[in-house]
């Protein structure tokens, strides 16, 4: 069968593709370009037609455009956006073939050979290409030809078809730059007087490839089929996605856990295929009347295990409404991470056969179940962290993405409890204090904790004191909650059986309750 | 009926309990998390049988403990739970209402995947809620302890305790220690109070808590 190849070209793809992303705010017709730093100034990288008018060029410096045409727009390039681009260009153009590689950084190779007439022939092929591509303001440069090297040529310098066999007397008269040639060789060519291709053509080509290096005589075998031109095609990312579509709406839990059944099965095997776990699930589902729901699992561990992924997403399919039924159910892996092989256990290791859950397993089950209903972010662990500071000595992390902590490490005695700071009302100040036998120096008992305070509404009376641990506040940190200056700890016994964590700020003076002991 | 410590404590498997709230009620679910720390036997069959963290040293996997808690800030402090336990083996859960605490509690009792769950409750615990709570432990096969407010306890529970901390030394009261003069004083004595028991009499205990076998000694027994 004739190979067929269409070359599609986005001459200003760069510019379109950022008019897209942000139309300019007034009418089209203004001058628009995009900037890049290149050669220590910044110059334009790709302009709108509008611009090409008023006598703007690629490869001008901001400065002398704007010197031109003073309403010119500028926005800076994003290369790798355009590349991002391209190659959502390329997954799209496998609507009409399976085979799509994309050249240089703005064009598209299709090899569409014996896909043509799906579309109804070559012609309507192109114009379905051109109109779609048009309506999402993209404007195509479209070459048909038996070969990549040709359909290059028409594309760039006169669009259109060549008929199949009829490569060298479509390409003919145009140009020798469209053999895809260096601006250098062109430059030499045409001085000897080589202008179109023809003239090339029908050199000997003995003399041709004495003059010049191989590319010359390559590209021209190239574009008229004499020497094999190969079309990459991209490598695309696997999709985690599968649908179920059903010739009937359904609305019963126990046939739409079955159709999630089936879809999981797929999903998992196709995620196993790329040692691939998913950690955040989306089940769509398409209702009769084109409403749609969505219910999102977000996983405590990467998984990819059919029968523990329904059970889980049992609850939340419980509280979809299906409304007049259910025609179309979708199951995508939003999110996933790489898995390493496990091996089957055949030891029996703590109770568990092989094949059976783990505890581990049942465990990280457990918070997604629990993340399902509070959030995945609100199921924490502990975590030590290196501070005197009492409340800063430890953070809470989200359980999922954490492994527990191996070892704390052991400091004073702490509170089981700790609040932020509460101020203890005293009655009478330090009246009490003499009815208290103490240990310590006159100076010292200032600082003594008082005999009875009040907290909480309740008027506690003081039994015994340990005391003090001075801790003082990080000066490099401005925190309100120890603005007060140092704090002296003291752990206090109540009568009325509380054991409370006291501190004293002695530049401030004043007694506050920040932790309960028991 | 004399009513012997060891027939409550520790709790039994499999069914809620109650603990009143403060500082004291912390270290109780502390404890009682502090005992699920304890590895098994090793035979599944055999630990289901056995009281909470009546094993025996080695063997198979600690267990998680998952504590449910209302407040956007936990008041947990893991320094503080180093006497009794270990820290990294709590699972916290915040919630946003007393319903939801409830709820997590529940599904994390059902699915039996943690040996103790432990639930700071805000309101009256109703008599639905306690037996779901007590069901759930029964079908997963672990216990809950709920913190409860003060009379806020439901009829479905198991046992209820009151925790205070006591003054028991003559002679410590009314002074002020100085940490470099004495060298350490061990004040950790609770009362701790059955108030109430589903299957015996109730009674009162003075206890302390030895750090190195990790273990509850009885003081003194007050009544029974």
């Amino acid at each position: 069968m004739q190979r067929r190849v269409v070359s599609l070209w986005f001459p200003r793809l760069a510019a379109e593709r950022s008019l897209r992303v942000r139309p300019l705010s007034a009418c089209e017709d203004v001058p628009f370009a995009l900037s890049i730093f290149e050669r220590n100034s910044e110059r334009i990288y790709d302009l709108n037609p509008r611009g090409e008018v008023r006598g703007l060029d690629r490869g001008m410096t901001t400065v002398q455009a704007r010197s031109l045409c003073p309403e010119l727009v500028t926005r800076p390039a994003d290369l790798k956006a355009d590349q991002r681009f391209l190659s959502a260009l390329a997954r799209w153009a496998t609507r009409y073939c399976p085979w799509v590689g994309t050249y240089e950084r703005d064009g598209l190779f299709l090899d569409i050979t014996g896909s043509d007439h799906l579309f109804g022939g070559e012609e309507a092929l192109v114009e379905d290409m051109r109109e779609r591509l048009s309506r999402s303001r993209l404007s195509p440069c479209i070459g048909l030809a038996d070969t990549p090297g040709a359909a290059w040529a028409l594309s760039h310098f006169a669009e259109g078809i060549a008929a199949p066999d009829r490569s060298l007397s479509a390409i003919a008269e145009l140009p020798v730059a469209g053999l895809r040639l260096s601006q250098e060789t062109c430059n030499s060519l045409k001085r000897l007087g080589i202008a179109t291709i023809r003239d090339l053509h029908n050199l000997p080509r003995a003399t041709l490839s004495r003059r010049y290096d191989r590319e010359v005589l390559q590209r021209l075998d190239q574009a008229l089929g004499n020497m094999s031109e190969q079309i990459s095609p991209i490598k695309e990312d696997p999709l985690f996605a599968v649908r179920l579509t059903l010739p009937d709406p359904i609305g019963l839990l126990g046939d739409v856990m079955a159709g999630v059944g089936r879809l999981m099965t797929h999903l998992c095997e196709r995620l196993d295929k790329h040692q691939k776990g998913a950690r955040v699930l989306r089940l769509t589902f398409r209702k009769v009347d084109q409403d749609s729901e969505s219910v999102d699992l977000k996983l405590a561990r990467p998984m990819s295990d059919p029968k523990r992924l329904l059970t889980l997403f049992e609850r939340a399919v419980e509280a979809v409404d299906a409304g007049y039924g259910i025609d179309m159910i979708r199951l995508e892996a939003v999110q996933v991470e790489a898995v390493s092989m496990r091996q089957m256990e055949t030891v029996v290791a703590s109770g568990s056969f092989p094949g059976q859950e783990t505890t581990t397993d049942r465990l990280d089950d457990l918070i997604t179940q629990l993340g399902s209903r509070v959030g995945l972010e609100n199921i924490l662990r502990f975590c030590p962290q290196d501070s005197h500071i009492p409340e800063r000595s430890f953070s809470l992390v989200p359980a999922a993405y954490n492994r527990p902590a191996k070892s704390w490490p052991h400091h004073r005695p702490r509170p089981v409890r700790l609040f932020p700071p509460e101020p203890v009302t005293l009655p009478g100040r330090h009246q009490n204090n003499l009815n208290v036998q103490t240990d310590l120096k006159d100076q010292e008992r200032r600082f003594a904790p008082p005999a009875s305070f009040r907290w909480r509404g309740r008027l506690l009376s003081l039994a015994l004191a340990q005391g003090p641990e001075r801790i003082a506040p990080l000066w490099w940190d401005v925190d309100d909650s120890w603005g007060q200056g140092l704090r002296d700890y003291w752990q206090v016994d109540t009568r009325q059986g509380h054991r409370l964590w006291l501190f004293h700020t002695p530049q401030n003076p004043g007694w506050f309750v920040q932790g309960e002991f028991a | 009926m004399r009513n012997d410590f060891a027939s409550v404590f520790p709790l039994k498997r499999s069914r809620a309990h109650e603990v009143v709230t403060g500082g004291a009620g912390f270290v109780f679910a502390a404890i009682v998390a502090g005992m699920t720390d304890r590895k098994t036997t090793g035979t599944p069959n055999l630990d289901k049988k056995l009281p909470v963290g009546s094993g025996p040293q080695g063997g198979g996997l600690a267990g998680t403990v998952v504590w449910c808690c209302e407040n956007r800030k936990p008041t947990l402090n893991p320094e503080g739970l180093l006497p009794y336990c270990d820290p990294g083996r709590f699972l916290i859960t915040r919630t946003q209402t007393h319903l939801d605490v409830l709820a997590s509690a529940e599904t994390a009792l059902r699915s039996g995947a943690v040996p103790l769950v432990v639930a700071e409750v805000s309101e009256r615990v109703g008599l639905t809620e306690g037996r779901r709570l007590q069901l759930a432990a029964e079908a997963g096969r672990s216990t809950a302890v709920l913190i409860v407010p003060d009379g806020g306890g439901s009829n479905a529970a198991e046992t209820r305790w009151q925790c205070r901390a006591v003054m028991t030394e003559d002679g410590l009261e009314n002074r002020v220690f100085n940490p470099l003069a004495v060298e350490s004083f061990d004040s950790t004595h609770w009362r701790w109070s059955l108030i109430k028991n589903k299957t015996g009499t109730l009674s009162e205990w003075i206890v302390r808590w030895d750090a190195a076998t990790r273990r509850v000694i009885v003081v003194s027994e007050i009544g029974g």
